[in-house]
């Protein structure tokens, strides 16, 4: 199978390394050669972070550029106008419509711009926005919307549920799993 | 078993699988997993060391004491911990000794992008360099065999897409080995002229038999295409691009042994093809190489320049003019720079610099922040320590003019690793300096390391915690006090009495970092709209939970911690 390219995107603190730590083990025993990329540090403070997940027959690069990625998934709207470059012609983007401002929105010096999803929408790109944050919070917390996205990621690729539960178990604490695979199953239900 | 690893983690199962004994590293971004990896196996002594230099001694020690032992560390890490290197490069080792030195092509988290390449050639100490985290693996239990046959510590490099990416890997046991017989042999260990005199000669001896190795090992690998316009020489991360971007088009040469190089192998892959790109991040060392032994059809820095990473669009687009498609807004999308997070200890003490428009010599950490919107604190970033020692020298250069205005700040895993010796200075030679410890009880940029001031080591367990304020007094610097930054009137006090003061003083900034998980945070602030007059001096904190809606201040539940500075802050009693 040729590479697939998977981009998860958000903002520092929104738990992009575990969805991504997620996805790669799904995609491992579903028998592919994987790659996961992450960034760590510098990048982690607040700022735009960007994890990279590649699957296939043979995987070399573990890095995504522009016009590679047959997925998106941003935790942040902002976020997905930033990486929509990178979405491959015919690609899907999937976005959580929460909103956080950047510093030089805070600081007046830029303005978040309004109506991302219909621009998006405008430039002919597939894009799917689900509201992860409330659903994370009825599922007991915010900082859950990186799992909710993920069923909706679920949702829309074909692989086994036993899969996503067993990943679920390999990459959350015991304590948090159940919370967890709440806002998995909510996120899976999402339109 | 096949497992899902960063190149880190490999890193550190490689270790475990190789019989490693002692580990000795400091952190630094992207080094630090593989210590905090190899540290849950508990067949392994691992700690955190002050410094890189510290961590490299130790780890000589115990090679020649007779362990396989390890240390690890980014680039700028190994210019610390350049003295031993080069010395350890003529003793040798006991037992195996490996060096990891992680490089940050493209700067994701660093002040510079040094190629530690040349230190390993400087040193003559070997260098391998995987790809991915298989490679990683087997390639740190191959450098513990031949750091043992060829006698030398033998350095793996990595770099950041190799380090944070994770890819397949399969489990082996580990091999315990016992420790070889420690013996005394001061020609091999005494590094004095007569002795050190005999090492250069089997150091040059050393190399040659490595290269004769570097000729023939599986290490560096030919991968011929049939259909092949071109040749390729390539190594590390840029490997992985290089077979992504030209797949089946280019034959490709992969040294996974970077210094010594080989010559005859280059030569013959060179001699197939009438064109051979050599596709290297950072500087052109294989290019320089291969025009050094006579091979003149390469290409490399002319097209491929020496900065930061060459990813597969790149080597696309230069060698073949392909360029990917790709969907753009029309707008403007306002950047995300990384900033203080909320609740951050360091907010409070900047915004104080900030507002008496205090001239800050900053040092290496997450407190770099402070020099960026809306704080704009921080006035010079050079390495780690840098901060106290060019402090001394700016007031030694302009005295009195400065004296009362300047401060130096550095957090306390910074100060620990070379910024006591600059507070010495400081004592020793009498300059009316100030310093501000901005101790967070943690090493916060590099994901929350312990370090000598925490009072724990790096498996958790208790252990002896330095004295700051002790520490200060025994230097010789007579005046030191604490404040808490989350208060901003005391914080602003004590700078201005220290600065006005006729002697060097040291200011400790305490309060634990606020995504440390034993901290207890207070319920989040609010805004009560109808008093909020959107005077905008909560906004001058730079507090990303802040922000505002309609001329009205709003924060983020989400996001606040309840710290209190902008409740401080507000002249309108708004927030509560």
């Amino acid at each position: 199978m040729e590479t697939k390219s998977v981009m998860i995107v958000g903002v520092g603190g929104q738990g992009s390394l575990l969805a991504s730590r997620l996805l790669g083990n799904v995609l491992l025993a579903q028998g592919y050669d994987v790659k996961v990329s992450e960034v760590h540090g510098m990048s982690q403070r607040g700022g735009s972070v960007v994890t990279y997940v590649k699957y296939g027959d043979k995987v070399y690069s573990p890095v995504i550029e522009k016009g590679e990625a047959d997925a998106v998934i941003s935790f942040e709207l902002l976020e997905a106008a930033r990486c929509l470059p990178y979405l491959k012609k015919g690609g899907h983007l999937i976005t959580s419509t929460q909103q956080i401002d950047p510093m030089p929105v805070i600081t007046g010096a830029a303005e978040y711009p309004t109506e991302i999803v219909d621009k998006i929408k405008a430039k002919g790109a597939d894009i799917i926005a689900v509201d992860a944050l409330s659903l994370a919070e009825q599922a007991g917390t915010a900082k859950a919307s990186n799992v909710v996205l993920m069923g909706v990621l679920a949702s829309r690729m074909d692989y086994p549920e036993e899969l996503w539960q067993k990943a679920l178990e390999q990459c959350v604490p015991p304590k948090f799993l159940e919370l967890n695979k709440k806002a998995f199953e909510l996120g899976k239900a999402a339109k | 078993m096949k497992k899902l690893m960063l190149g880190n983690e490999a890193f550190a199962r490689g270790l475990y699988e190789a019989g490693c004994r002692v580990v000795s590293s400091y952190p630094g971004t992207p080094s630090t997993e593989i210590t905090e990896e190899v540290a849950k196996y508990d067949e392994v002594y691992a700690e955190w060391a002050p410094n890189e230099k510290v961590a490299m001694e130790t780890a000589l020690g115990a090679s020649i004491a007779g362990a396989r032992s390890f240390c690890g560390m980014k680039h700028v890490g190994l210019n610390v911990a350049a003295d031993p290197l080069y010395t350890a490069a003529y003793t040798g080792v006991n037992g195996g000794m490996v060096i990891a030195v992680a490089d940050d092509q493209g700067m994701h988290s660093s002040q510079n992008e040094q190629d530690s390449r040349h230190h390993a050639i400087a040193s003559k100490v070997p260098m391998l360099e995987p790809s991915d985290s298989g490679e990683c693996k087997e390639f740190v239990r191959t450098a513990f065999e031949l750091s043992e046959q060829f006698d030398a510590p033998f350095i793996v490099r990595m770099s950041t897409r190799v380090a944070h990416s994770q890819s397949i890997v399969d489990i082996e046991d580990r091999q315990e080995l016992e420790l070889k017989p420690y013996e005394k042999n001061p020609q091999k260990f005494v590094m004095m002229p007569a002795y050190a005199k005999g090492r250069h000669v089997f150091v040059e001896e050393r190399t040659k038999k490595l290269i004769e190795f570097a000729e023939t090992t599986s290490l560096n690998r030919v991968e011929i295409s049939d259909k092949a316009e071109f040749g390729v020489i390539t190594n590390g991360a840029a490997y992985q691009y290089v077979k992504e971007a030209l797949g089946d088009k280019a034959s490709v040469l992969k040294l996974g042994m970077v210094n010594p190089l080989p010559v005859k192998l280059i030569q013959d892959f060179a001699a197939k093809y009438e064109k051979v790109y050599v596709i290297e991040e950072l500087d052109g060392i294989i290019e320089e190489h291969c025009r050094n032994i006579g091979v003149n059809n390469v290409q490399g820095k002319e097209i491929f320049g020496y900065i930061g990473e060459l990813p597969q669009s790149v080597i696309a687009e230069k060698l073949l003019g392909e360029k990917k498609d790709c969907i753009c807004l029309d707008e403007n999308i306002p950047m995300r720079p990384p900033v203080m997070c909320p609740g951050c200890p360091h907010r409070g003490l900047f915004y104080c610099l900030s507002k008496n428009k205090i001239t800050v010599s900053g040092d290496i950490g997450c407190y770099t922040l402070g020099a960026v919107a809306p704080l704009f604190a921080v006035d010079t970033t050079i390495c780690m320590g840098a901060s106290i020692s060019g402090l001394h020298g700016f007031n030694k250069a302009r005295g009195s003019e400065t004296e009362h205005k300047t401060v130096a700040v550095i957090g306390d895993s910074t100060f620990m690793h070379s910024g006591m010796t600059g507070l010495v200075n400081i004592a020793y030679n009498n300059s009316n300096s100030t310093v501000i410890i901005l101790d967070n009880s943690i090493t916060g940029m590099t994901g929350h390391q312990q370090n000598p001031t925490t009072g724990k080591n790096l498996k958790g367990d208790p252990a002896a915690a330095v004295n700051l304020e002790e520490l200060c007094r025994a230097i010789g610097i007579k005046r030191v006090r604490v404040v808490d930054p989350y208060h901003l009137a005391e914080t602003e006090k004590a700078i201005k009495e220290e600065l006005a003061a006729d002697e060097a003083s040291v200011i400790i900034s305490r309060r634990p970092c606020a995504l440390l998980k034993y901290v207890k945070h207070n319920p989040p602030v609010k805004v009560t709209t109808d008093k909020c007059v959107g005077c905008k001096m909560c906004m001058k904190l730079g507090c990303p939970a802040i922000s505002m809606r309609d001329g009205k201040a709003v924060i983020d539940h989400t996001q606040c911690v309840g710290c209190g500075i902008c409740q401080e802050q507000c002249k309108v009693g708004a927030i509560n």
